[in-house]
């Protein structure tokens, strides 16, 4: 157990004593949700879990440096860019997969890329969020995103 | 009605869920029975993320429902986009950063805020901070990639959503000003 781990639990305890005193009833339908959601996120966690260990053991660093390295070039950029602005993973799994391939020689610039286009940009949601919004503001927002995804990225890997 | 149909889709999402899950494993298992001596270094690397993630997942998802059930979404409605300047930016990414659930939630709601004339940089930083910036998820940042990461991401995440709403708006005033005779709605 590391700083951040006992760090969260503990932030969770607390809120959640000061939650049971303000209104219990409140509190267990927020609890009765973390349930539901736990289940509900849990496969996609396990799945995930395992790709990243299939990813270690069976993709050689060399070859993951080499799509996504410092030396893959601004195409290894816009490679994991358009990966996550397409795949439809949990963001709260990016961190994790984001974690492993950093390990295993990813550049830092291409890891916050792909977790900033992941959160950001939603294939999935885009027909929706077209419907809702209007074409202009939803492309214009899912466009410029992934620009800024990418230069927030770069500044990342000159600073980091 | 409404919830009936959330509830479907929920139960479908489930069922992809465990599709791919069961796809992973199927795949997971016959590459290790192809190759057995590449088992220790995938388990063991899986087992470490697992027992890292099973450590915070409960306390993460705990504060994302005491987050959702304490701040629900009309409170979130009445601050967003509701001060202009640079002040009802940041409070609309502060807004934002509530963990109420996935973005399609925001859509109607930032779609509501417009028709009642909440400024478009205010919506769109908002909308981009709903999207990815959520305090429990960037607990889990720091968890996996460190603090250094986190904060300069978050910082930078922030000041680019703030131009991006900015850039946004000018867009939309200025194309709105080129062709008003075509506007409809």
């Amino acid at each position: 157990m590391n700083v951040t781990t006992v760090f969260i639990n503990a932030l969770a305890v607390v809120c959640l004593v000061f939650a049971l005193i303000k209104d219990p009833a409140k509190t267990k339908q927020a609890l009765k949700m973390a349930v539901i959601s736990f289940f509900r996120i849990f496969p996609t966690v396990l799945a995930i879990i395992i790709i990243i260990g299939l990813l270690s053991g069976f993709v050689p660093e060399s070859q993951i440096s080499k799509i996504v390295g410092e030396n893959a070039g601004f195409k290894g950029v816009l490679t994991v860019a358009f990966l996550g602005a397409i795949l439809h993973i949990p963001s709260l799994i990016s961190f994790p997969l984001a974690a492993s391939l950093l390990e295993k020689g990813a550049s830092i610039t291409s890891v916050a890329v792909f977790i900033t286009t992941l959160t950001m940009i939603g294939m999935v949601t885009l027909p929706l969020e077209i419907r809702i919004l209007g074409k202009k503001l939803a492309l214009l927002r899912n466009g410029l995103s992934f620009i800024i995804a990418i230069i927030i990225g770069l500044i990342m890997g000159a600073i980091l | 009605m409404k919830k009936m149909m959330s509830k479907e889709k929920q139960k479908k999402g489930l069922v992809k869920d465990m599709l791919f899950l069961g796809i992973t494993l199927v795949i997971a298992v016959v590459l290790l029975l192809m190759f057995p001596e590449k088992r220790e270094p995938v388990i063991s690397s899986s087992k470490g993320f697992f027992v890292e993630m099973i450590l915070i997942l409960p306390a993460v998802i705990i504060l994302m429902g005491l987050f959702a059930v304490f701040v629900p979404n009309d409170v979130i409605v009445k601050y967003l986009g509701r001060s202009s300047g640079i002040k009802g930016i940041f409070l609309a990414i502060l807004m934002g950063a509530f963990p109420t659930g996935p973005l399609y939630v925001a859509f109607p709601i930032a779609a509501a805020l417009l028709k009642k004339g909440a400024r478009i940089s205010n919506i769109i930083a908002s909308l981009s901070a709903w999207a990815c910036i959520k305090i429990p998820q960037e607990l889990v940042e720091l968890q996996f990639l460190g603090l250094k990461f986190m904060i300069t991401r978050l910082l930078l995440t922030v000041v680019f959503v703030i131009i991006m709403g900015i850039a946004i708006e000018q867009i939309i005033l200025w194309s709105e000003k080129t062709n008003k005779h075509e506007q409809t709605s």
